[in-house]
C-alpha cells in the first residue's frame, strides 16, 4: 500500500507527515517528525513513557497507528511549556528533583498535565493511580507525586508558582 | 515484503464490505491496545486493518437504567467511566472496563476489542456477563444479537464470522434494588492482568433477599465462565455466612484454571473463591442502596 | 583542602540541576534520540534455543534482499584470547565479552546474538533477519544454579575448570570459580554458642529494568576513525570494549556521551556498539542500533539469582559467636556473577570473631548477569538479615538492640580483610530507633520489619576540569555519565571551592578525545572520585586566580586571600585594593598568564562505605496473600549530601527496586528455557500506586578522606529492602519467607502452611 498522507495539528501547528501502516504514531513522532521527547521504553503500553495527548485524552502513542492520527489534535511533551514559559508541572519537577535520569520524564509530564486538566485537586491516591501506567525506575515517584500535587496547589491558585 | 493495508470506513455496509470481501487476514481496530502489542510482537501479520471509529455512533453512549443503555463499541474505557447515568445503574460494569490497564490505556480501550480479544482473563468480560448484556453484530447477513456470553469460544477466538464486528453493546433494563460489582485480583496495585476476575449482578427483593443473579468468573478457564451453580447459592438467599460459604464453594468448583506465569491453578482456585465473597457483598450493598460501596 | 567544618554555602543546598529545562521538555537527547545523515537501521538475530552449537550461519539470502547494506556475524570480530579486563564493574574477560556480543561456535541462551544486518529501514532489517539461515544442533540446557552444579549438568564451556579449588580439575565444569573467606574458627564458634539459627534462602533473577532500552548510533569513517554516540554508564568503557573486541586504537575512536536513560550498573558494558561499528565499516554509512524491551530482558545483563544457606551461633546475651554463609550464584552464560563482593557484605555490618563464607560462581544457559546496583549484596543480606531477625526473636531481643550489640564500629575487621574506619554504622542504627517511624502504633494484622544493608563504594580513576570564561562565568567539566545528579553535585563543589553562585558552574560532560580518562560511573564512585577531580581542579584554579592577583598588585602571593569568588589582600599590610573578582581577572587572563583552568586526572582512593538501615510496615491479606507497604523509612549514612535532593533520591529508588525485588520481580522460565515474561506487563516492576513516600533520612558522618565528606550513596539503598519487608511479614503473620519474591501466591501458601498448626493451637 503506498504510504498514507495524514494531516493534524501537533502542539498547535498544522502538520502533515507521510506514514505506512505498521508505523505507530510513536514512530512518526520520532522518526518523521522529529519530535524525539516521547520515548520507546517497551511498544506494548505498559511503561507510558510515550505518552500524548489525542483529543484531550491522555494514550499511549505505542498503541496507536499514526494513520490513526488524521484530523486529530495532538499534545506532545514538546507542547507543554509555552515558549520559555514552563508548565507548573515542568517548574515543579524540577524544584522537586522529581527526575533522575528524566527518561521516563516526558511521558510523566504529559500525563500529569492530562491528570491536572481533568481533576485539578487529586488526592495523593488518585494521582498515584492515575500516573500507575507511567513507569519510573530511579525516583520510587515519592518525588513525582510531592511534585505534582504542589503544582496542583499552583494551579488552583493555592500557593505563588 | 507483505504491505498492510489501512481503511477507516465511514459507513457499515463499506465497513462489512471490506471486511467480507478481504483476500487476506482483516483485523478490526477500534481502540488498538491488543492490536498493536499483537502487529508489533509479530504474533499477528494480518493484511487489512479495518479502523471502526468513524462509523457514526460508535463510540456514544445512549438509553438509560430503565430502558436500557446502549454503548457503542469502539467507545473507549475513559468515556465509559464519565457517564454518570451509566456509573449509578452499573456500577459494576463501568468498574470492570476501568480497572482494564493504564489511564493511558482506558484512552483508547473498548468493550468490543476487550470481548472479541478473547483472553480468558479480560476484565470487563465478567460484568459484561454478570450484567446480561447483547452484543449487536453486523454483517453480511445483517444485524443479529448475541448475548455477550456466547462471543468468546476459546482463547483469542470468536463465534462471528467472516465480515461481521460487533455494532454496540445493550444492557437490559434495571430492576429496582439491583446492584452489580467486579473484583479482580493482582500481584501489584495496577497494570497487571487479572489472576482471577469475579463479576456478579443481582437483584433483591425489599427484605434484601435475592431473586436474580448472575456470577461470572474470568482467568479461571479457557474462556470467561457464567456460573448458574454460583448463582443458584445466592438466589432465594440473603448474604449471610452460610451463602456466602455456599458461594465460595461453587465458585471454586467451577475453576478448571492453568498453572501460568500469572497464578497457579491451586491459588486461582482458592481466590475465586475469596473474590465471590467480597464481590457479592459489594454487590448486595448496591443493590441495598448502601453509600460509599466502591471498589477503589 | 578539607572542607568539610566549612560554613559551607552552595554544598548542602538544592539548586535546580543544570541538565534539567532540557529533560523537563523533552529535548535531552537519549541513546535513541541522536540522528545522522544517511543512517540505516540495525538489528540482531538472537538465538531461539537455550543451549545449542551452531553448526553454520547462511547469510547470502539476507544480502541479496534490497535495500540491505551488510549483514555480520562473529566472523566479522576479530578472534581475541582470554584475557581479564578490569574496565567495567565487576569481572570480565575480553573474549566471552566478544563472544556475548556475537556468538561464536554455541548460543548459550535464548536470544543470544548470532547475527546482525542493517538496511534502509527497520522493516527491511526485519525482513532481512527472517532471511538468515541458522544450523543449530540443539543441546540439553541447564537453568537453575543447583541444577547446573550437578556431576550430570549440561556443560557449557568445555574449557571452564573450576578455579579456587585444589588440586585443579581436569574435568570441565559449570563451576567457574569457588571463593572463601575464614576468619577465625567457625565450627569452634558453632559449638561454644547458646543459640543457632539456620536458614536456607533462594532468590530469583531480576532486572535493573531501567526505563530506557540500550540504543546507540556508529560511524566507522573510511579513515579507519570511529565514532560512538550512546547511552552508556561510561564512554570511555565503551571506547575500551569497542578497541579490543574490534581491534581498532584507543585514539581513533569517539565515543560521546548520550544522556542515559537508567543503568543501575545494567549499562556498564557493551551489547550494541560493537556489532553497529562492525555493520558501519562493511555497510559504509552510520548504523543506528536500539534494542525491544523483549531484547532487554532476554540479551542484556539481570544480576544473578541464587541459593545460600545461613547460619548464626550466638550467646544468651545476645553476642554473635559465630557466622556461616554457603552461596551459589547464576553467572548466566559467562562467567562472572557478583559471587565476591556477595561473600564480603553479608556479614560486614557485624563485628563477628568467627566467620567462614563459601561462594560459588556457577553458569547456566541464561544471559551473562551484568552489575546491578550493589551487586551481589543484596543476595547475601537478605539471607543474613532475615536471620538476624530470627534470632533476635529467639533470644527475646530488639532487632534494633542486637544489632547494636554486634555492630560494626571504628576499628572492627571485616570477614573479608580490610578493617573499618570512619563509618556511620551505629549512628545510623541509633537514628532508626529514634525515628518516629519505629514507635509508630501499629494495628491488629500489621508488622513491621527492619534490616541493614552495607556495601563498601569505590573510587578509581577520574578526570574534571574547571575553565573559567572570559565574563568570569565557569565551565566545570567531568569526565563520567550522570546517571543520577552528579552535574549538579560537581557543579556545586567547584561553586563551592570557587565562592561563586551555582548558578554562575555549568556542568557538562565531554567525549572521550575532549577529557583525560575517567573510570566508569558505578560503584557509587563519581561524586566521590570524580567530585574529588573537581574541586582539586577548582583549587588549582584559585591557586592560580590568587598568583594573577598577586601580580596585578605586584605583591607576594602570600598575602593574597580567595574568598566568596573574590581576591583579597590578605591583612591591611598587604595593601589597600579593591578586591577582584572572577569576571575582572578573566578579562586580564591574557595578561596575567593565558587562559585560567585546570583539568585533574587522579585515581581517588579512601572511598568510604555506606551503611543503611530500612523499616517496612506491611499489611497482609491472608486470603489472597498481599502485601501492601503502609509507610516505608530509609535511613543512610551518606557522608555529606552534596545536592540533598539527589541523594534522597538515590535512596528512594534504591528503596523501590528492593521492594520491587521483595515482592513480584522475577525472571519467569518456561518448559523450553525461554524467559516466559520478558515484558513489563509480567516482569513486574513498582508502580505509583505500590509504594507509599518513602521517607529518606540522611545520617552525616564525614568521610574524611573526601574533601567535603561525601561518601557514595547510590547503592546502599537497594540492599536493605528484601528483609525490611521479610522481616515485616513474618512480624505480621508468625510466617517466616524464604524464597523471593514473595509474591502472593507464595505469601498465601505461606499462611495456608501453618494455618492447620495454628488452628490446633
Amino acid at each position: 500500500m503506498a504510504k498514507h498522507h495524514v494531516s493534524a495539528v501537533i502542539n498547535g501547528e498544522p502538520t502533515e507527515f507521510l506514514c505506512e501502516t505498521q508505523q505507530t504514531m510513536l514512530d512518526v513522532l520520532r522518526d518523521e517528525i522529529g519530535l524525539t521527547g516521547s520515548k520507546e521504553g517497551c511498544a506494548s503500553g505498559d511503561c507510558g513513557a510515550c505518552s500524548i495527548i489525542v483529543d484531550g485524552r491522555l494514550v499511549c502513542s505505542c498503541l496507536m497507528l499514526g494513520c490513526e492520527a488524521d484530523g486529530t489534535t495532538i499534545t506532545t511533551i514538546e507542547g507543554v511549556a509555552q515558549g520559555d514559559h514552563l508548565h507548573p508541572v515542568q517548574q515543579k519537577f524540577l524544584e522537586h528533583a522529581a527526575l533522575q535520569c528524566g527518561f521516563c520524564t516526558p511521558g510523566l509530564i504529559v500525563a500529569s498535565k492530562a491528570l491536572l486538566d481533568e481533576n485539578p485537586n487529586p488526592t495523593e491516591e488518585e494521582a498515584r493511580y492515575w500516573l500507575a501506567g507511567n513507569l519510573c525506575r530511579c525516583t520510587g515517584y515519592d518525588k513525582v507525586i510531592r511534585a505534582v500535587m504542589d503544582a496542583a496547589a499552583v494551579m488552583r491558585g493555592e500557593k505563588v508558582a | 515484503m507483505p504491505s498492510l493495508n489501512y481503511a477507516a470506513p465511514t459507513t457499515v455496509d463499506e465497513a462489512v464490505k471490506l471486511l467480507a470481501g478481504a483476500t487476506g487476514l482483516a483485523k478490526v481496530l477500534s481502540g488498538g491496545t491488543d492490536l498493536l502489542v499483537q502487529l508489533r510482537s509479530g504474533r499477528l501479520r494480518p493484511d487489512l486493518i479495518v479502523d471502526t471509529k468513524k462509523l457514526p455512533g460508535i463510540m456514544a453512549i445512549s438509553g438509560s437504567a430503565a430502558t436500557g443503555f446502549t454503548i457503542g463499541a469502539a467507545t473507549p474505557g475513559a468515556v465509559i467511566e464519565a457517564n454518570e447515568a451509566l456509573k449509578q445503574a452499573w456500577p459494576g460494569v463501568v468498574e470492570a472496563m476501568d480497572l482494564i490497564g493504564s489511564t493511558q490505556i482506558q484512552g483508547r480501550a473498548t468493550l468490543a476489542g476487550n470481548l472479541c480479544n478473547a483472553s480468558p482473563a479480560a476484565d470487563s468480560v465478567p460484568a459484561l456477563y454478570a450484567a446480561g448484556a447483547t452484543a449487536v453484530i453486523v454483517g453480511p447477513n445483517g444485524k443479529r444479537e448475541l448475548p455477550v456470553e456466547q462471543v468468546p469460544t476459546a482463547p483469542g477466538r470468536t463465534s462471528l464470522a467472516k465480515g461481521e464486528f460487533i455494532l454496540e453493546f445493550k444492557l437490559p433494563p434495571r430492576p429496582a434494588n439491583s446492584g452489580d460489582a467486579y473484583l479482580r485480583f493482582i500481584p501489584r496495585t495496577e497494570m497487571d492482568i487479572a489472576v482471577v476476575g469475579c463479576g456478579i449482578n443481582v437483584t433483591l427483593d425489599a427484605n434484601g433477599t435475592c431473586t436474580a443473579a448472575r456470577v461470572s468468573l474470568g482467568a479461571v478457564a479457557p474462556t470467561v465462565l457464567l456460573v448458574d451453580a454460583a448463582a443458584k447459592t445466592l438466589i432465594g438467599h440473603k448474604l449471610d455466612d452460610a451463602t456466602l460459604k455456599a458461594l465460595d464453594a461453587a465458585a471454586q468448583a467451577a475453576c478448571k484454571p492453568i498453572d501460568d506465569k500469572r497464578g497457579t491453578i491451586v491459588y486461582r482456585t482458592k481466590v475465586a473463591g475469596v473474590l465471590a465473597r467480597r464481590v457479592a457483598a459489594i454487590a448486595f450493598d448496591r443493590a441495598l442502596g448502601k453509600a460509599g460501596a466502591t471498589t477503589h | 583542602m578539607n572542607y568539610v567544618s566549612s560554613d559551607l554555602k552552595v554544598v548542602g543546598t538544592r539548586p535546580i540541576r543544570p541538565d534539567g529545562v532540557e529533560k523537563v521538555t523533552g529535548r535531552a537527547q537519549f541513546g535513541a534520540d541522536m540522528r545522522m545523515a544517511g543512517m540505516i537501521w540495525g538489528k540482531v538475530l538472537r538465538s531461539p534455543h537455550a543451549h545449542a552449537k551452531i553448526l553454520s550461519i547462511d547469510t547470502s539470502k539476507a544480502e541479496k534482499l534490497p535495500g540491505v547494506k551488510a549483514v555480520v556475524t562473529a566472523k566479522d570480530f576479530p578472534h581475541i584470547a582470554n584475557e581479564e579486563a578490569f574496565v567495567g564493574e565487576g569481572p570480565m574477560n575480553f573474549r566471552d565479552l566478544s563472544r556475548n556480543c556475537l556468538a561464536w561456535d554455541k548460543a548459550l541462551y535464548e536470544g543470544h546474538a548470532v547475527a546482525a544486518v542493517a538496511a534502509a529501514t527497520p522493516a527491511i532489517a526485519d525482513a532481512a533477519l527472517e532471511l538468515i539461515d541458522v544450523n543449530y544442533e540443539v543441546l540439553p540446557y541447564v537453568i537453575d544454579v543447583e541444577d547446573a552444579m550437578a556431576d550430570n549438568a549440561p556443560v557449557l564451556h568445555e574449557d571452564l575448570f573450576t578455579a579456587g579449588v585444589e588440586p585443579k580439575p581436569t574435568k570441565p565444569s559449570n563451576i567457574a570459580k569457588v571463593v572463601t573467606f575464614k576468619k577465625g574458627d567457625a565450627e569452634a564458634g558453632f559449638k561454644d554458642a547458646d543459640v543457632i539459627i539456620e536458614g536456607r534462602y533462594t532468590t530469583k533473577a531480576v532486572h535493573q529494568a531501567y526505563i530506557e532500552p540500550h540504543a546507540c548510533l556508529c560511524w566507522h569513517n573510511p579513515d579507519g576513525q570511529v565514532m560512538i554516540y550512546s547511552s552508556s554508564q561510561g564512554h570511555f568503557m565503551v571506547r575500551a570494549y569497542c578497541s579490543k573486541l574490534l581491534g581498532i586504537n584507543i585514539a581513533n575512536i569517539r565515543a560521546v556521551p548520550l544522556e542515559i536513560g537508567g543503568g543501575f550498573g545494567g549499562k556498564t558494558l557493551v551489547y550494541l556498539e560493537p556489532v553497529a561499528i562492525a555493520l558501519s565499516k562493511k555497510a559504509g554509512r552510520p548504523v543506528k542500533m536500539q534494542m525491544t524491551r523483549d531484547e532487554v530482558f532476554r540479551a542484556s545483563g539481570p544480576t544473578s539469582g541464587a541459593t545460600m544457606e545461613v547460619k548464626l551461633g550466638a550467646k544468651k546475651d545476645g553476642s554473635i559467636v559465630a557466622a556461616r554463609q554457603v552461596l551459589k550464584y547464576q553467572a548466566g552464560a559467562f562467567p562472572g556473577s557478583p559471587i565476591g563482593p556477595g561473600c564480603m557484605c553479608g556479614f560486614a555490618m557485624y563485628d563477628i570473631p568467627n566467620v567462614d563464607v563459601v561462594g560459588y560462581d556457577v553458569v547456566s544457559n541464561r544471559p551473562k548477569v551484568a552489575a546491578y546496583r550493589a551487586p551481589g549484596a543484596p543476595i547475601s543480606s537478605w539471607a543474613v538479615e532475615c536471620a538476624l531477625d530470627d534470632l533476635a526473636r529467639k533470644l527475646g531481643k530488639d532487632p534494633i538492640e542486637i544489632r547494636e550489640q554486634n555492630g560494626a564500629r571504628n576499628g572492627t575487621k571485616t570477614h573479608y580483610g580490610p578493617t573499618h574506619q570512619n563509618i556511620g554504622f551505629l549512628e545510623t542504627l541509633k537514628a532508626a530507633k529514634n525515628h518516629p517511624h519505629w514507635q509508630a502504633p501499629l494495628k491488629p494484622g500489621q508488622g513491621r520489619g527492619i534490616a541493614c544493608g552495607f556495601w563498601f563504594n569505590i573510587g578509581g580513576e577520574s578526570s574534571a576540569g574547571c575553565h573559567i570564561g572570559e565574563d568570569g562565568t565557569v565551565v566545570a567539566v567531568s569526565g563520567n555519565p550522570d546517571i543520577g545528579g552528579s552535574r549538579a553535585s560537581i557543579g556545586m563543589m567547584v561553586a563551592e571551592v570557587l565562592g561563586v553562585p551555582a548558578e554562575q558552574v555549568r556542568t557538562i560532560i565531554p567525549d572521550t578525545s575532549s577529557i583525560g580518562f575517567s573510570f566508569l560511573t558505578g560503584g557509587s564512585r563519581v561524586t566521590f572520585a570524580t567530585g574529588m577531580a573537581a574541586t582539586q581542579a577548582a583549587e588549582r584554579v584559585v591557586e592560580d586566580l590568587k598568583r594573577r592577583a598577586a601580580q596585578i598588585w605586584e605583591i607576594p602571593v602570600e598575602a593574597v586571600e580567595w574568598k566568596d569568588g573574590k581576591a583579597y589582600p590578605a591583612g591591611s599590610n598587604a595593601g589597600a585594593f579593591e578586591p577582584l573578582d572572577l569576571a575582572t581577572l578573566a578579562l586580564r587572563a591574557g595578561r596575567t598568564g593565558g587562559p585560567i583552568g585546570a583539568e585533574v586526572s587522579l585515581n581517588a582512593q579512601g572511598a568510604g562505605p555506606g551503611f543503611g538501615v530500612h523499616i517496612a510496615d506491611v499489611e497482609v491479606d491472608h486470603e489472597t496473600g498481599a502485601v501492601k507497604i503502609l509507610r516505608y523509612t530509609a535511613i543512610q549514612d551518606v557522608g555529606k549530601a552534596i545536592h540533598p535532593s539527589y541523594v534522597e533520591g538515590q535512596i528512594q529508588g534504591g528503596a523501590a527496586q528492593g521492594i520491587g525485588w521483595a515482592l513480584n520481580e522475577e525472571y519467569i522460565y518456561d518448559k523450553n528455557g525461554k524467559m516466559d515474561n520478558s515484558g513489563f506487563l509480567d516482569y513486574r516492576v513498582p508502580v505509583a500506586s505500590d509504594v507509599p513516600m518513602i521517607e529518606a533520612v540522611m545520617v552525616e558522618v564525614p568521610n574524611p578522606r573526601h574533601p567535603f565528606g561525601a561518601r557514595g550513596v547510590g547503592e546502599v539503598p537497594i540492599i536493605p529492602p528484601m528483609a525490611a519487608i521479610g522481616n515485616a511479614i513474618c512480624a505480621a503473620t508468625g510466617v517466616r519467607l524464604h524464597d523471593l519474591p514473595m509474591s502472593p501466591p507464595k505469601v498465601r501458601a505461606a499462611l495456608d502452611e501453618v494455618a492447620p498448626k495454628m488452628a490446633a493451637e
